[in-house]
């Protein structure tokens, strides 16, 4: 039953993820924390940041919710239902896409759902800053990592490492 | 190679790498791209790398995959293993793309499950998703420059973002109500679609710029 409450809410996430993984980070909080209490805020903070430091598309993380409620097969279960349905649904949508490669409307989706995308991440990143920043130091390295990659391209490994030992030298040890 | 001058038919032919490189190829940019740069590291290895695409190409299926939900990397997996070798190629693509990431995280998952209570490794992992936020603003105003200086794409972006962090309505309803409405000010025809795109912020990267972030 876990299992396949597990699935069905993330194949639920992968299908809804317009603007990509971040859009979909305050329902999947409000889903895994509020609704179903499978972990806390603090796990969830914490399941981010791991995927943060993995290789790849950063939100490989939900297989840790999934292993953090039964194990490697719920870590399956999630990978698959966050994963497959999606990428079925953009096979197809692609295939169509590029069938109605002269339709005017086209153009109108990319058009309408753009703003929408980018306030969906603008709430994903909002909802992170919530569960991650109740310091001034948590607010500085945010506010200098902000400024540092829009002033110039840094890689963003180099940057979010530093920004994890910063915080452990400055609140960890002080 | 000295072939004569009618590359550009050849050119319109997508190409037809075999199912053990396109996933070698994949395997690559997933393991390689560390902080969410997949996209760049693809368009390195697609590109110039392997030559399967060429930019225009590229762009076109990277922006195919950002309008389609889920992530655009896994999206863009499809798309072009798709492109190369029907299903099966997109299958290969995903995988490759995936499995790294998957047992790198998978590997941290079981070695924090041991030591979350070790301080160090919980005030790390404070830092990392403190700085995940920066790094998250950053695309978010960098793939949104137009979105945000212009409006009425502005009045969108900013209802959906209250809806979702300010009066927490569910998602579904969030997509199939601003979704529906915001396609229809930009139908066909619609005086809205045919606005001036306004320049960005020079601190702004351009398109091809974004695709190394």
């Amino acid at each position: 039953m876990k299992l396949l409450n597990l699935f069905g809410v993330f194949a639920l996430l992968g299908l809804l993820a317009v603007g990509g993984g971040t859009a979909v980070l305050p329902e999947m909080r409000h889903m895994t924390v509020d609704h179903f209490h499978w972990i806390t805020d603090n796990q969830f903070r914490s399941i981010y940041s791991i995927g943060q430091v993995a290789p790849g598309p950063n939100m490989m993380m939900v297989m840790l919710i999934g292993y953090k409620l039964a194990g490697f097969a719920g870590a399956m279960v999630v990978g698959i239902g966050f994963f497959l349905p999606d990428c079925i649904l953009t096979l197809f949508a692609n295939r169509l896409w590029v069938h109605f490669e002269a339709s005017p409307w086209r153009r109108a989706i990319q058009r309408g759902m753009a703003p929408v995308a980018i306030g969906l991440m603008l709430a994903g990143t909002t909802a992170i800053a919530k569960l991650a920043i109740f310091n001034l130091v948590g607010a500085a390295i945010a506010l200098t990592v902000f400024a540092m990659l829009l002033w110039r391209h840094v890689n963003p490994a180099l940057v979010i490492g530093a920004g994890g030992l910063i915080y452990l030298l400055s609140v960890g040890l002080l | 190679m000295s072939e004569p001058v009618t590359t550009d038919v050849a050119a319109a032919k997508p190409a037809r790498p075999s199912l053990g490189r396109i996933f070698k190829i994949f395997l690559m940019a997933g393991g390689i791209s560390f902080g969410g740069g997949v996209v760049a590291y693809l368009r390195e290895y697609l590109v110039r790398g392997e030559g399967w695409l060429n930019d225009d190409e590229f762009l076109d299926a990277l922006e195919i995959s950002q309008t389609l939900p889920g992530l655009n990397s896994v999206n863009l997996s499809v798309v072009v293993g798709d492109r190369m070798r029907g299903i099966v190629g997109a299958a290969v693509a995903v995988a490759g793309m995936l499995l790294p990431g998957m047992f790198v995280v998978m590997t941290l998952g079981v070695l924090w499950e041991q030591q979350h209570q070790n301080p160090m490794v919980k005030h790390f992992l404070i830092g990392v998703a403190v700085a995940a936020v920066g790094l998250l603003a950053t695309v978010t105003v960098q793939l949104g420059h137009r979105q945000f200086t212009h409006w009425l794409d502005l009045s969108l972006l900013m209802i959906t973002f209250a809806a979702v962090s300010v009066f927490h309505v569910s998602l579904v309803v969030v997509l199939f109500t601003i979704g529906p409405v915001a396609v229809w000010i930009y139908r066909p025809g619609s005086h809205h679609g045919e606005r001036e795109v306004k320049l960005p912020h020079p601190h702004f990267h351009r398109r091809h710029e974004l695709l190394r972030n």
